[in-house]
C-alpha cells in the first residue's frame, strides 16, 4: 500500500506567508489563554500542596466530600471527579509535621464515611522548599534542551538550520502549553516531560527535511534555495507523515489506555507530534530561506 | 560488518536469546533451580509507583542539633565558670548565642581564659563592657558548626536507618540528599501514618526530678524557680489518648539519665490487665547512675520525658539497683512496639520536617501496571498491523525486528536492575513508536531508489546507507532530550528517561543490523528481482 505513489508537487515556500500567519494566530491565542487564566495552571510539585486520591466503595457525592472535608478547614480544596467512586482532592496548603495534612485528611473521611469505606490509593505532598526546586530545574531544563539541539543541528549542518530548528521548538512548546491552558489542564511534573521529548522528537522531522536540503544542494543544479527546499519537502512529506503517523498512533493508545496519570502527558505528546511536524515544514524550513536572502549559504554547491 | 549472513544472524539470535533470558524471572516464577542459582533470578525491578509504598524527601533541622549541642555546652560552662570562681549574673542560651553577663569587676580576660582552655570551639561573637560589667555573645566558631551540623545529618541518616530496619519493610532505601536532606523510600508499605510517625519521632528520651518543694501555681503564673522547667504532660497514665490532657509539671531542668544511656528496650505484656509496658535496661554506667539516682531521691518523683512532654511521672519507692524500669501507659500494642523502636535506634539529633511525600497504594499500583501492559500490547498490535499493511512482507520483517526490541529493552532494563516506573512504561510506548520511525525511513527511501530505477540489491543499499545518517542524528536528539529529563527529573520522569534512552538506542540496532540481515538473505543469497515493500 501507497499513499503518496507519486513526488507531491506542494508549493509550500510560496504559502510561507499565509502559515507564518496561522502560526503567529495560534501562539498568541495561546499567549492569551495563559493570561486569562491567569498564568499555568500548576499542580502540586511546582506550586507545592497537598493531594489525595480516594476511592469509595459506594458512590459518593463531591458536596458530601467537600462537607467533609470542610470539618478540618479544608472545604475550599480543589476536588476532581474521576469516577462515581473515585475522587481528587488537591489543596494548596502542605505542612512539613510528621502528622500531614493528608492523615488529617484521611481521619476527617474516615470520621464522615467509616474507616473501612475508603481506600487511599495515592497521597502527594510536596512543600514550597521542594516545589521551588522543581520549578527552577524544569525552566532549566526546557531552556537547555533547546540550546543543546541549537547546537547540535548547527554542527550537523549549518547554523542557520540551528536557528530554524530552535524557532520551530519554541513555536512548538508555546502551543502546547497554550493547549494546555485552553483545556485547563494541570501542569505537572509529566507535562515537562512530555513537552521535553516533544522538543526531542520535533527537531527529527525537522533533521529529515534539513538533510534532503542538504542532499539535494549537494548534488549541484544552480537552482536557488527556495526550489530546492520545496523540492525537498516535496520529497520527504511521505516519511514526514509515515513517520509522525506511527507515534501519533502509540500516543493514542496511551491518552484512551494509559491510566489517570498518563492521560494528560499523552495529551501533550498529541498536540506536541502534529505541531512538531507541521513546524518542521512550515516554520523551520522559511526561517532558512529568509536568512539565505540576507546571507546566502556558503554549503557547497 | 561481518559479510557472513550466518555470522550475522547468529550474533542477532544471541542478542535476542540473552534478552529473553534475562526478562524470563520477570515472565514466570517457575524457573529451574538450577537457573535461580548461577544465571539470573531478577525481576524487572517496579519503581514505587507501580508496586506501592512511600517515598518521603526529610529535611534535617541542622540548626536545630547545633542549638541543643550548643545548650549543653552552655551548661557546661556553667558549671566550669562556678569551678573556676568566675562569678556571672547570668548566662543562658537564645537561638545560636550564649549571652553572658559577668559580675562586676571580673574581666573579659578572665572568660577568655577559660574559653581557650575548656572550650576551644566557642568564640566572642560580640562583647561589651558597660558600667563595669562585662557582657559578651558566644557561639560556636563556623567550622564547628559545620562539623556539627554534618554530624547531625549522618547520625539521622543512621538513626532512621536502624529505626526502618526493625519496623520490617522489605528492601526500603535510606539516602542522604545535598547537605541536609534524607530520601527514604519504604516499598508496600500500609500503614504510612504509621511509618511517617516512626521515622520522624525525635523520641528523646530524658529522666528528670519533679520539683515539688515549690509551688506549682507560682510557675504557672510565671514565677519560675532557678533551675526549673515547666513541662506538659499527661496526667497519670500514659497512651495516646491521656496525652492530649496537658497537666503542667514543675521539674528540675537537669535531666539526669538520656535515653543514650539505654541499652535496651523492650515490649512486655503486664500479667494484671494485660497491657503492653516498655521494659528498659541501662547500660551499666546507665544502672549506676540510675541506681545513685533513686537513691538520692526516694519518694520524689521522677518524670520520663519523651520529646519535651511528660510521658509519666511515677514515685520513686526505693532504690533501684540492677539497672532495669518500666515505662507503663495505656499503648496499644502498635503504640508498645514503635515507641520500644524508637527508644532502642535512638534519639534523633535534630527535628525532621518532611519536604515532599509521594505515596501509592497497591491497589493503584496494580491498575497502572495492568493498564501499561494493556497500552504496550495494543499499541504494538496497532504499528504491527499498520507496518504489515502498508509496507507487506518488508513490514513483517519491521515487526519482527519492532517485538525484538521490546525483548532487548525489557531485558536490559531487567540486566541492569533499572527502575520500570508509570511514565516508564510510556516511555516503552513512545519507543514503539519512534522505533519503527527508523523502519519506515529506511523503506520510505528504498521505495523511493527502486522508484528511481535502481536494482534491488542497490536499492536496498542505497536505502539503508542512506537512511542512517537521519536516523542517527534523529536519535541523537531524542537521547539529548531523555538526558535532561534524567538530569532534572525525580525518579518516576528518570526511569521515563531510561527506558525511552535504552529503547532509541537499541531501535539501531534493530531497525539497521537485525532487518538487514533478513534482506541481505533474501536479495544476496536467494537473489530475489522484486522487493514486497
Amino acid at each position: 500500500m501507497e499513499i503518496f505513489k507519486k513526488i507531491t508537487h506542494v508549493n509550500f515556500v510560496g504559502s510561507m506567508k499565509l502559515y507564518f500567519t496561522l502560526s503567529i494566530i495560534a501562539i498568541i491565542i495561546s499567549i492569551a489563554s495563559v493570561a486569562w487564566h491567569g498564568g499555568l495552571n500548576l499542580g502540586i510539585d511546582f506550586a507545592g500542596g497537598t493531594l489525595v486520591q480516594v476511592k469509595f466503595q459506594q458512590t459518593t457525592s463531591t458536596e458530601g466530600l467537600r462537607k467533609a472535608l470542610d470539618t478540618i478547614k479544608l472545604g475550599g480544596s480543589i476536588i476532581q471527579q474521576f469516577s462515581p467512586e473515585e475522587f481528587v482532592i488537591r489543596t494548596a496548603e502542605s505542612t512539613s509535621d510528621l502528622k500531614g495534612l493528608s492523615d488529617h485528611i484521611e481521619e476527617a473521611l474516615a470520621n464522615s464515611y467509616g474507616k473501612g469505606s475508603f481506600d487511599v490509593r495515592r497521597v502527594e505532598v510536596v512543600g514550597p522548599k521542594v516545589g521551588k526546586d522543581l520549578t527552577q530545574k524544569a525552566i532549566l531544563a526546557v531552556v537547555f534542551s533547546w540550546i543543546a539541539m541549537l547546537l547540535y543541528i548547527a554542527w550537523r549542518f549549518e547554523f542557520r538550520y540551528g536557528v530554524g530548528g530552535i524557532i520551530a521548538l519554541i513555536h512548538d512548546v508555546i502551543i502546547c502549553i497554550g493547549a494546555l491552558s485552553i483545556f485547563n489542564k494541570e501542569f505537572s511534573l509529566t507535562i515537562v516531560a512530555a513537552l521535553l521529548t516533544i522538543i526531542g522528537y520535533s527537531i527529527n522531522d525537522t533533521i529529515v527535511v534539513c538533510d534532503r536540503i542538504r542532499e539535494n544542494v549537494r548534488k549541484g543544479g544552480k537552482k536557488d534555495l527556495g526550489e530546492i527546499i520545496n523540492v525537498s519537502i516535496n520529497e520527504t512529506l511521505s516519511r514526514t507523515i509515515l513517520a509522525s503517523l506511527t507515534v501519533f498512533i502509540v500516543v493514542v493508545v496511551l491518552f484512551f489506555l494509559g491510566g489517570e496519570v498518563l492521560h494528560d502527558f499523552a495529551f501533550v505528546m498529541l498536540v506536541g507530534v502534529f505541531i512538531g511536524t507541521y513546524s518542521s515544514i512550515f516554520i523551520a524550513t522559511p526561517v532558512v530561506l529568509v536568512w539565505e536572502k540576507i546571507s546566502p549559504s556558503k554549503m557547497r554547491r | 560488518m561481518f559479510r557472513s549472513i550466518k555470522v550475522q544472524a547468529a550474533i542477532a539470535a544471541t542478542i535476542c536469546l540473552a534478552g529473553l533470558f534475562y526478562l524470563a524471572p520477570s515472565l514466570t516464577d517457575n524457573l529451574p533451580s538450577f537457573w535461580k542459582e548461577h544465571l539470573t533470578k531478577e525481576k524487572i525491578h517496579l519503581g514505587l509507583d507501580l508496586r506501592g509504598g512511600t517515598h518521603l524527601v526529610l529535611e534535617v533541622d541542622t540548626d536545630k542539633a547545633v542549638e541543643s549541642t550548643l545548650e549543653r555546652a552552655a551548661n557546661n560552662l556553667k558549671e566550669t565558670l562556678m569551678e573556676n570562681k568566675v562569678r556571672f549574673r547570668s548566662l543562658e542560651r537564645k537561638k545560636d548565642k550564649i549571652s553572658i553577663e559577668l559580675y562586676e569587676g571580673v574581666s573579659a580576660a578572665v572568660l577568655d581564659n577559660i574559653l581557650r582552655e575548656h572550650y576551644p570551639d566557642l568564640e566572642v561573637a560580640s562583647s561589651e563592657t558597660a558600667s563595669g560589667k562585662e557582657t559578651a555573645s558566644l557561639r560556636f566558631k563556623v567550622k564547628r558548626t559545620t562539623e556539627l551540623k554534618k554530624l547531625a545529618v549522618e547520625q539521622s541518616l543512621e538513626t532512621i536507618r536502624n529505626r526502618v530496619d526493625q519496623f520490617g519493610v522489605s528492601e526500603p532505601e535510606i539516602i542522604p540528599e545535598g547537605i541536609d536532606r534524607i530520601i527514604v523510600q519504604l516499598p508496600g508499605i500500609k500503614d504510612t501514618a504509621r511509618a511517617k510517625n516512626l521515622i520522624g519521632k525525635t523520641a528523646m528520651l530524658e529522666f528528670k526530678i519533679v520539683d515539688d518543694e515549690h509551688s506549682l501555681d507560682e510557675a504557672l503564673k510565671g514565677n519560675v524557680p532557678e533551675g526549673d522547667t515547666l513541662i506538659y504532660g499527661s496526667g497519670g497514665s500514659g497512651g495516646e489518648a491521656d496525652r492530649r490532657a496537658s497537666v503542667p509539671y514543675l521539674v528540675k531542668n537537669k535531666a539526669l539519665l538520656t535515653g543514650d544511656s539505654l541499652e535496651s528496650a523492650q515490649v512486655k505484656i503486664g500479667d494484671r490487665f494485660g497491657d503492653s509496658y516498655i521494659a528498659i535496661k541501662f547500660n551499666s554506667q546507665g544502672a549506676t547512675d540510675f541506681e545513685r539516682i533513686t537513691s538520692e531521691n526516694v519518694k520524689k518523683r521522677l518524670a520520663i520525658v519523651l520529646d519535651g512532654k511528660v510521658h509519666s511521672a511515677p514515685v520513686i519507692q526505693e532504690r533501684i539497683a540492677g539497672g532495669q524500669a518500666s515505662i507503663t501507659g495505656s499503648f496499644t500494642m502498635d503504640e508498645a512496639k514503635d515507641l520500644a523502636i524508637v527508644l532502642r535506634a535512638g534519639a534523633l539529633p535534630a527535628p525532621v520536617n518532611i519536604l515532599e511525600e509521594r505515596t501509592v497504594g497497591p491497589s493503584l499500583g496494580q491498575d497502572s501496571i495492568d493498564k501499561g501492559i494493556w497500552s504496550v500490547f495494543i499499541g504494538a498490535m496497532l504499528v504491527i498491523v499498520f507496518m504489515a499493511i502498508y509496507y507487506n512482507l518488508s513490514g513483517l520483517v519491521a515487526d519482527a525486528a519492532l517485538l525484538l526490541n521490546i525483548i532487548i529493552l525489557l531485558g536490559t532494563l531487567a540486566a541492569f536492575r533499572a527502575t520500570l516506573t508509570i511514565p516508564g512504561i510510556a516511555g516503552i510506548v513512545l519507543t514503539i513508536g519512534m522505533a519503527v520511525d527508523a523502519n519506515v525511513l529506511i523503506f520510505e527511501r528504498i521505495r523511493e531508489e527502486l522508484r528511481g530505477g535502481k536494482t534491488v540489491r542497490a536499492a536496498v543499499e542505497a536505502g539503508y546507507s542512506r537512511a542512517f545518517a537521519t536516523v542517527l542524528d534523529s536519535h541523537v536528539t531524542t537521547l539529548i532530550a531523555a538526558l535532561f529529563l534524567f538530569q532534572f527529573g525525580t525518579g518516576p520522569i528518570k526511569g521515563f528517561a531510561v527506558t525511552l534512552s535504552i529503547g532509541i538506542v537499541v531501535s539501531l540496532f534493530t531497525a539497521f543490523y537485525a532487518t538487514r540481515i533478513v534482506f541481505d538473505f533474501f536479495v544476496l543469497n536467494k537473489k530475489i528481482k522484486r522487493l514486497s515493500i
